[in-house]
């Protein structure tokens, strides 16, 4: 079953590789799918130890805003170069912030993600001068490797690159999440005090997988930026934070291919929804996401999983479990 | 000369219960100490003072010449302190021999965030660790899936991995069929032995006791009462009506 | 600055935190006892808004009394904890009570989402603004300044009757007590004989019917738009957590903390108002996790 699968992901790849040149108005509904994958792909590595961010949409718009200025200091600017800056600057985010975060679990650490992201929305959304307020700031086409481009050329390139760009970050994530840092952020889930017993300090783990998760939104954010053309403080808002939440669920919170599923499904029934249910797409996608959660909270892979009969064994990607026992890490006084 | 390890002073409550009320000992390089005693008469709470879990209100712990009284169960394990728990601390969603690789990285602190775990250096050193205590034919199976005792050894080997000089064991033998016991911890106490670790084990089971301890400590609310060889001890008049009286030996 | 403008400050963050602390602590509340924080929490509130701005609008038109109002905010408030409470606890949070928590949030951020549109269609886009309740009780003037005795008068003493009155709930009535035993020790409860399930319905229709309260008395003093109950929830989340979540009086202060911190950055720096929530949250977060009040929990460290 694990080569049909293989099989079929490999189908799927390319697919994804072909489709535009056939369907081209798919082209830019895949480009923003993969970079929100990407964003997506760091929650999911968070969600390994258990822990929901509700405010990773705060490395997004980091990174976002940081290709916006790039551009603007640079009259275009140069794709590579945002793209680097992006990250980088949302890795620097993401210790900054990681550096408080981590010392909280569970709620807590949801919550102060969520105070940060929305510090910087309100930041984003009144310095209007800085940042353009509400009404965001223009991200001019840039150039690539010192080419200019059509509109149409660039955002083939655009796609292509992005599918590069995700299927590298998901191989890079996959291969962390079967190291033993990555096994280690599964026990901080599991039993951090044992990790901490076995002198780890769950505290520099978790960091790892914040930081790295952050990176991973920052890169999504730069190319979202670059797609859109456009990066406003909604970038940064709390339902976006919450909508890659739902994303990972939706494409099953235990695996790299979650992340891309979810966000490629979610984005094709983000447009159709918008197109024929316009008033009600948001409705329409909350009963999805209602439906998934009630009936299939191992998300689509989840799904397929049980469909070919793989079963979930602990390596190969886990569902969202149930609630953590406290008895787990207390011990009775003899 | 430094003492390996010594606890002076040691005193915490909870509540009303005095749990140590000025507990003092010397743990000696090489003579496995067992400590026995009744239920609640802080035991445990030793244990979990002795590596970093609780902070007594007064007191020290040292060990090899450093003050350990405040430091965390972190710093302490990296000493060289290991602790083996009375309900087996596994990690639930990893298997026998994952939990053990796991272990094994961390004694090498090897975070190799691009290296499949499967393929760390310790993987053989640890399969090894699960054989011993007669685990390796469940290497693969889910922690949460195995049975009681075997959840024990694990928890027991876990501690190994580390390579710690000193082993702390809470009840190292129960849960684990008696007809085992023995058997099994034969071969923990030879693999300790060559491996020059230390145990401290609290123990109910007078005949484990008797055959692997060197040297017998007895708990009594919240103090050592009794102290020296499993003959001076085991057959001390206070401690068969205090202790003994009470435990039910097997066979 | 004059001492008018510091009374004036003093005055919006009163009547501000009266308002927020209506809805934070239903969610607190909710969260005390059930343990799940609830996203749609603001969606109740602005459902809250938009019955009592758009019926009240038509009681008005129809010439009659404008302090009918003040019941129909009651009622707005009772009909939202009803249909809406029952309907989503029983149908739907009763399913999740045992799986992860961050399913549980989604499953309050979709039904967030689905309300969302639920408002636009029934009530459309445009703003409503109905404020004869708010000019029905006049002004007041205090140390020089006019102001609405509606905001620095009605708003507290609402306020501060449910703050008591919950208190009392909790600490003096059977159903209040079976919620503190629930809160406490689930199964414990459970093993005498209480009805958990009941509980939690009551609870969750209780802090529901708060949220809408909130909102129908906030239709008052501002326009009924769209967005108002994403606003509405991370603010009272803010409080909420500030506070320590589930605790009730300690809402009270987070909720003045909050309310005062806001109107004064108005007046001295007003970039900084949409901020100040989250950054005295933050700040409090960072010096105790647990909240103003929260009971520090044994960390698993």
């Amino acid at each position: 079953m694990k080569t049909v699968t293989t099989f079929l992901a490999i189908i799927v790849a390319i697919g994804l590789v072909v489709l535009p040149l056939y369907f081209p108005w798919t082209q830019v509904i895949l480009t923003l799918a993969l970079a929100k994958g990407l964003a997506v792909l760091g929650i999911i590595v968070l969600l390994q130890a258990g822990q929901v961010s509700f405010g990773h949409a705060l490395f997004f718009a980091v990174s976002a805003y940081a290709a916006a200025y790039l551009g603007q200091a640079f009259a275009g600017g140069e794709l590579l170069t945002m793209i680097v800056v992006g990250v980088a600057a949302s890795l620097v985010a993401g210790l900054l912030v990681g550096l408080f975060v981590v010392r909280y679990r569970y709620i807590f650490f949801g919550m102060l993600n969520l105070a940060f992201s929305m510090i910087l929305f309100s930041v984003l959304e009144k310095f209007y001068h800085l940042t353009g307020g509400s009404d965001g700031m223009q991200v001019a086409r840039p150039l690539v490797l010192g080419m200019e481009f059509e509109r149409e050329g660039f955002e083939t390139l655009l796609f292509y690159g992005t599918f590069v760009i995700a299927a590298v970050a998901g191989l890079a994530v996959h291969r962390f999440l079967v190291s033993p840092v990555g096994n280690m952020m599964k026990t901080i889930k599991t039993n951090e005090t044992r990790l901490e017993y076995l002198g780890v300090s769950p505290r520099s783990v978790l960091l790892t997988g914040y930081v790295l998760s952050a990176g991973l939104c920052g890169i999504g954010g730069v190319l979202m930026a670059v797609a859109q053309g456009i990066v406003t403080p909604e970038y940064a808002w709390w339902i976006r934070s919450g909508e890659l939440v739902f994303i990972a669920i939706l494409g099953g919170a235990g695996s790299v291919w979650g992340a891309f599923v979810g966000s490629i499904v979610y984005e094709f029934v983000r447009t159709f929804a918008s197109a024929f249910a316009g008033d009600v797409w948001q409705m329409v996608l909350g009963v999805f996401l209602l439906i998934i959660i009630l009936f299939a909270p191992s998300g689509l892979v989840g799904l397929w999983n049980r469909v070919t009969g793989r079963g979930e064994s602990s390596t190969s990607g886990q569902s969202v479990p149930a609630k953590p026992q406290p008895a787990a890490s207390k011990e009775p006084s003899a | 000369m430094t003492a390996f390890f010594e606890a002076k002073g040691l005193e915490i409550r909870f509540g009303g219960v005095v749990a140590a009320d000025d507990v003092n000992i010397r743990i000696e390089e090489g003579r496995n100490l067992a400590i026995i005693g009744p239920n609640g008469a802080g035991k445990t709470t030793f244990l979990n003072i002795c590596t970093g879990y609780l902070k007594p209100s007064a007191g020290e712990v040292i060990f090899d010449g450093q003050t350990i009284t405040r430091k965390s169960p972190l710093e302490i394990t990296r000493l060289g302190v290991a602790r083996a728990f009375q309900i087996p601390q596994l990690f639930a969603e990893h298997t026998a021999l994952e939990n053990m690789l796991i272990a094994g990285a961390a004694r090498s602190q090897r975070w190799a965030p691009f290296t499949r775990m499967y393929d760390i250096p310790e993987r053989g050193e640890m399969m090894h660790l699960l054989e011993l205590v007669n685990c390796g034919h469940v290497a693969n199976r889910l922690v949460d899936e195995l049975p009681e005792g075997q959840r024990k050894l694990i928890d027991i080997a876990l501690a190994l991995a580390l390579k710690p000089r000193l082993l702390f064991m809470d009840e190292p033998t129960s849960g684990v069929a008696s007809s085992e016991k023995f058997a099994v911890l034969d071969i923990i106490a030879k693999a300790l032995d060559e491996a020059k670790v230390t145990s401290v084990f609290v123990e109910h089971d007078m005949g484990i006791v008797e055959r692997f301890a060197d040297e017998i400590a007895v708990w009594n609310r919240g103090v050592v009462m009794h102290r020296g060889t499993p003959d001076e001890i085991l057959n001390h008049p206070d401690v068969i009506r205090d202790v003994i009286g009470g435990e039910v030996t097997d066979a | 600055m004059n001492m008018q403008l510091v009374g004036l400050a003093i005055f919006d963050g009163i009547a501000y935190a009266a308002l927020v602390f209506l809805v934070a602590v239903g969610l607190t509340l909710v969260f005390g006892v059930l343990r799940i924080l609830n996203v749609a929490h603001g969606s109740f509130y602005a459902i809250g808004a938009y019955i009592t701005a758009s019926v009240g609008g038509a009681v008005a038109a129809g010439g009659y009394s404008p302090f009918l109002a003040f019941p129909l905010m009651l009622i707005a408030a009772c009909l939202v904890g009803i249909v809406l409470g029952v309907t989503i606890e029983k149908f739907l949070l009763r399913r999740v009570y045992d799986a992860e928590e961050a399913l549980q949030l989604l499953v309050t951020f979709a039904v967030f989402m689905i309300l969302e549109d639920v408002q636009r269609l029934v009530w459309g886009t445009q703003p409503y603004f109905e404020s004869s309740a708010l000019q029905a009780l006049g002004n007041i003037e205090v140390l020089g300044i006019f102001y609405t005795k509606f905001q620095l008068i009605f708003l507290p003493v609402v306020a501060i009757t449910v703050l008591i009155g919950l208190r009392l709930f909790l600490r003096r009535t059977l159903s209040g007590k079976l919620i503190l035993a629930v809160t406490e020790d689930r199964e414990g409860a459970a093993s005498i004989g209480i009805d958990a399930d009941r509980v939690y319905l009551l609870t969750f229709v209780i802090g529901t019917a708060l949220a809408a309260f909130g909102g129908a008395l906030a239709s008052a003093t501002t326009s009924v738009v769209p967005g108002m109950g994403a606003d509405m929830i991370v603010l009272s989340f803010a409080v909420a957590a500030t506070a320590g979540l589930g605790q009730i009086e300690g809402a009270a202060i987070a909720a003045l903390l909050i309310g005062l911190g806001r109107s004064f950055a108005v007046y001295l720096m007003p970039e900084m108002e949409v901020l100040m929530p989250y950054l005295i949250m933050l700040l409090v977060l960072l010096w105790r996790p647990q909240g103003l009040f929260g009971v520090a929990q044994s960390r698993k460290i």
